[in-house]
């Protein structure tokens, strides 16, 4: 199999560059607190240079621990640009999404109706514990027999999640019968959400998966999305069957718990890529019906974003990647899962290196610290812009006479042509090293 | 097919088509509407017959026979002189004949031998635990590890190129001398294989002016200029339910939304509570017995399919097949056109004292490494295991079997060896002349992707699309061509490397090669 990396193809010597506003740079001095895939994709950009420990930076990609610590003291010129927006969490933990979207629901269905409120029913039934016990407690008693799963609230790659069906297991857990040290330590008070279980999971082949998406965040006020074409299934090793909700290994598809269960084979993929997915939907039941299903899924993560927009600090200098989880049923509805701020930019083969890297190279081409965009783009690379203070529709051309439905600007699981598009629309880095 | 008397051929096909059609469900199915329709209003005594003719053309029964007709014509054992035996019919060469027969000489000595060596029966009746325990996990037989090292698959097919390679007419003087005029490649019979002019004629749709999937929906062009158009026929001749139009629209590609039913119409395959009986009765044959060609099975699939990329989730799915295909009987029809011969065990009866000759295994079909990727790629259309099975069980009675036979048929194994062979030393000589001289004889390479008719090497999406071709012209020449297409796309690196090894490595990776473009240039863009 060749092995070469997918660089945008970009030829010719160096040519005269505008500097707009000061952003357009020969030297980009870039700080990386990851050692991953990102790395590369920033080692590699022509004319980024790394900067260690206390050096004057242009671009920092940090984890949110770093984030946390040193965002509020830190003060950033005009051009500068950071990867996570500083109160990120309104989105990605769960119990404050949670509240988020509960709130908007209740706003929308105020001010625009039953019908506009229930395009928010895309996450299950959650409670946030223990602040909302009691009511939890109601919802479970009236559905006797329903699975529930417990799942901690800043947690991340499946750790300290369970399932239950009675009550009775929640208690002894509450009575610190099976935490861990680890689990006893949360200092934090709000500490679990229970979510209603979804029963019914489309199945491939009996195995149960869930899809992550990427979506890049430029800005919230006005609000401008973008949605990567590519992204990946994961597949759960073992058949599905609610019978065995012990067996944690059946229920959790995310990579990392898959690791550690005892039939993982690490040679064996447990992915598909979105191409992949798409297609087989499409074979198995149409392409109305499969259109539909992302249309679907588009809306999930702009009612998502939508409903924490007031809420996160908006920051001309902060741009965020971050990783849908998405779950589809049976009666192919998709659920939203999670979010994440910091999705896993490791790679677990050489397919899924390159498809992080790309991705990571497109981030960086909208975050555009050349200065080589107009801001008027609705592509780039693999990304479509998704939304933009409303929603963004594809250029339609005009032989489709008769045709006056606006059909929207996201492909994803579609072909990614993205370097034929970046010839096309980018102009060579300045002082272009030849290749 | 070459028709000495058309008209006498005519009839000996149509009375053969009629006798096997006789006694099938459709026949009583259409006998049942008949009788039916009689209450009708609309059917007079007058003119019964034409009423009832029209009764069921209206109400699609006539269509569902046609479909049935065509079907058989794709099957039918291929016309021959009544006085030849039926061995000379299906295969007139005689080096040919013997040829396939040492093969499955061997073939069922290595089984035998294996059987002897492991000391494990050919067949065995499952203890009633082990019944159970298998029908609790019919669903999930992926999730058991047995123990499979101590079987070998009976061949691979690198073996099967070297009987190929060893296939010599003995009517031909063959010098050793290379020459311009001599054959360059490993294939030494002589066989009418068809050049490129004439390939042009055989797959018209296939030239530029034709609209294509796999070209013509690229997200570059227009879907009106063809890919809407094209979208809205298949809808009407999926609804219309008609095999010879479903046949035809194919060669120029099924959408993905509708080739599932596409393909089961050309194949004229149902899931009729008829097939899904016999598929559960297969089920419970292999529930009862353990056949020692399941490890065989179970291995190829955890060799090949569970090592790939996509096939991988496909694995329950392809055990639920195979299994099922080594025990069914109907399989065995398709000896009446296949030059093979079903191997034959020798099993003792319970008395021990006689000896009799049973078809093993009983679909007379021995499977061999990277046989369960004939069916992975359907796992991509059809999730029902009784649907997947009908459509993978007539896709390899109407062509598969043919690629690990010896026959001198057009999509034969040996024909398409030989016309890839042919079209590259015609087309790209100076190629096929330097990786002769490396040590790198192209069909070594090629090999493995004609008899798999090009399943794993392709993505997905392509090869269903180079499927949809050999389902549209019914042939497996294609497959030949293709693989002379990868070669003229990659012939400026292969022209580069001085090893078979380095040869290999520039071919090894197939996954981003986009089939169409590939076989229309080559077909319709090279200078003759």
């Amino acid at each position: 199999m060749s092995k070469s990396k997918q660089t945008a193809g970009y030829k010719g010597a160096y040519s005269s560059q505008k500097k707009k506003e000061g952003e357009g740079r020969s030297c980009i001095r870039y700080r990386c607190g990851l050692t991953n895939t990102i790395q590369d994709v920033l080692n590699q950009r022509p004319g980024w240079v790394e900067v260690k420990d206390d050096g004057d930076w242009d671009f920092n990609w940090c984890d949110v621990g770093w984030l946390r610590e040193n965002f509020d003291h830190s003060y950033m010129e005009e051009h500068v640009r950071i990867c996570h927006f500083r109160n990120h969490y309104e989105l990605t933990r769960k119990n404050l999404m949670v509240k988020n979207l509960k709130r908007y629901r209740k706003t929308l269905e105020r001010e625009a109706g039953r019908l506009e409120a229930s395009k928010c029913d895309f996450f299950p039934c959650t409670f946030v514990l223990p602040s909302e016990y009691h009511i939890f407690v109601e919802e479970f008693k009236r559905s006797p027999g329903s699975t529930w799963i417990m799942k901690p609230v800043a947690r991340s790659q499946g750790k300290g999640i369970f399932l239950f069906r009675k009550l009775k297991d929640i208690i002894d857990w509450r009575k610190d019968g099976s935490r861990s040290e680890e689990q006893k330590d949360e200092a934090q008070v709000e500490s679990y959400v229970a979510q209603r279980y979804i029963e019914n999971p489309y199945l491939i082949a009996g195995r149960k998966f869930d899809l992550r998406v990427y979506v890049l965040v430029t800005s919230y006020i006005p609000l401008k999305a973008w949605l990567y074409r590519d992204g990946f299934a994961r597949f759960s090793n073992t058949r599905f069957s609610l019978s065995s909700i012990d067996d944690q290994y059946v229920h959790l598809t995310n990579v990392a718990v898959q690791k550690t269960a005892p039939d993982y084979d690490p040679e064996k993929g447990c992915k598909w890529l979105m191409q992949q997915l798409r297609q087989y939907l499409t074979a198995k039941h149409g392409f109305e019906t499969v259109q539909t299903l992302f249309k679907e899924i588009d809306n999930i993560f702009i009612r998502s974003l939508l409903s924490v927009q007031k809420t996160i600090i908006n920051d001309k200098h902060c741009f965020e990647l971050y990783g849908y989880d998405i779950l589809l049923d049976q009666d192919l509805k998709p659920w939203l899962i999670e979010v994440n701020a910091s999705p896993s930019l490791t790679a677990s083969s050489q397919e899924d290196y390159d498809l992080k890297y790309r991705l990571l190279e497109d981030t960086l081409h909208i975050v555009d610290m050349e200065g080589r965009l107009t801001g008027k783009e609705k592509r780039v690379g693999g990304f479509d812009l998704m939304w933009n203070d409303g929603p963004v529709y594809t250029d339609v051309g005009l032989e489709t006479l008769g045709s006056s439905c606006l059909v929207a600007n996201t492909h994803l699981g579609c072909v990614n042509d993205r370097q034929k598009q970046l010839q096309q629309l980018l102009k060579p880095f300045p002082g272009q090293k030849r290749t | 097919m070459i028709m000495m008397d058309e008209s006498a051929e005519l009839s000996v096909s149509i009375t053969q088509i009629v006798q096997r059609l006789k006694g099938t469900h459709l026949h009583s199915q259409l006998e049942k509407q008949a009788k039916e329709c009689l209450h009708k209003p609309e059917i007079k005594l007058e003119t019964l017959k034409d009423d009832v003719r029209r009764f069921l053309k209206a109400s699609g029964w006539e269509r569902k026979l046609q479909n049935a007709v065509y079907r058989e014509l794709h099957i039918l054992p291929p016309p021959g002189h009544p006085r030849a035996p039926p061995e000379h019919t299906k295969e007139p060469l005689a080096y040919m004949r013997k040829a396939q027969v040492n093969w499955e000489k061997r073939i069922l000595k290595s089984l035998n031998s294996m059987c002897t060596e492991l000391g494990i029966p050919l067949a065995r009746k499952r203890p009633v635990p082990e019944q159970k325990e298998l029908t609790n996990k019919w669903n999930e037989m992926g999730t058991d590890e047995p123990d499979l090292s101590k079987f070998r698959p009976v061949y691979a097919p690198k073996d099967f190129l070297e009987v190929l390679v060893g296939l010599k007419n003995p009517n031909n003087e063959r010098s050793e001398d290379l020459t311009v005029r001599s054959h360059w490649g490993l294939i030494q019979v002589s066989l009418n294989v068809r050049d490129i002019p004439q390939m042009r004629e055989m797959y018209p749709e296939l030239g530029i002016t034709y609209g294509q999937l796999g070209i013509d929906d690229h997200t570059h062009v227009p879907p009106d200029l063809f890919e809407s158009e094209h979208i809205h026929i298949g809808k009407k001749v999926e609804s219309e339910q008609d095999s010879a139009a479903a046949q035809q629209y194919s060669r120029q590609g099924c959408p993905t939304g509708l080739r599932a039913q596409l393909w089961s119409l050309i194949l004229n395959t149902s899931n009729d509570p008829e097939d899904i009986t016999h598929y559960e009765q297969l089920k419970a044959r292999v529930i009862h017995h353990d056949l020692l060609v399941d490890n065989l099975i179970y291995k190829d699939v955890k060799l090949t399919a569970s090592n790939d990329d996509y096939y991988f989730v496909f694995e329950d799915y392809l055990y639920q097949v195979l299994l099922c295909f080594s025990r069914d009987t109907a399989v065995l029809e398709h000896f009446n056109y296949n030059c093979a011969t079903p191997p034959k065990s020798c099993i003792q009866s319970k008395s021990g004292s006689e000896q009799c000759a049973v078809v093993y295994p009983p679909n007379g079909v021995i499977p061999f490494h990277g046989f369960s990727m004939y069916v992975a790629p359907l796992c991509f259309l059809y999730n029902e295991p009784s649907k997947l099975y009908s459509v993978f069980r007539e896709m390899y009675i109407r062509y598969f079997f043919r690629l690990h036979s010896i026959s001198s048929h057009p999509s034969g194994i040996v024909s398409l060896c030989l016309q890839f062979e042919r079209l590259l030393q015609t087309h790209l000589p100076q190629l096929f002349y330097h990786l002769r001289e490396i040590g790198a004889q192209p069909l070594r390479i090629a090999f493995k992707w004609i008899v798999r008719a090009f399943s794993g090497y392709l993505s997905t999406d392509q090869l269903l699309l180079l499927w949809d071709r050999i389902l549209g012209y019914d042939s497996l020449e294609i497959v030949a061509v293709l693989a002379a297409a990868v070669f003229a796309f990659r012939s400026e690196n292969l022209m580069e490397v001085t090893s078979l090894a380095s040869a290999e490595a520039v071919l090894a990776d197939l996954s981003t090669l986009k089939v169409m473009p590939l076989l229309q240039i080559f077909l319709f863009a090279t200078s003759v």
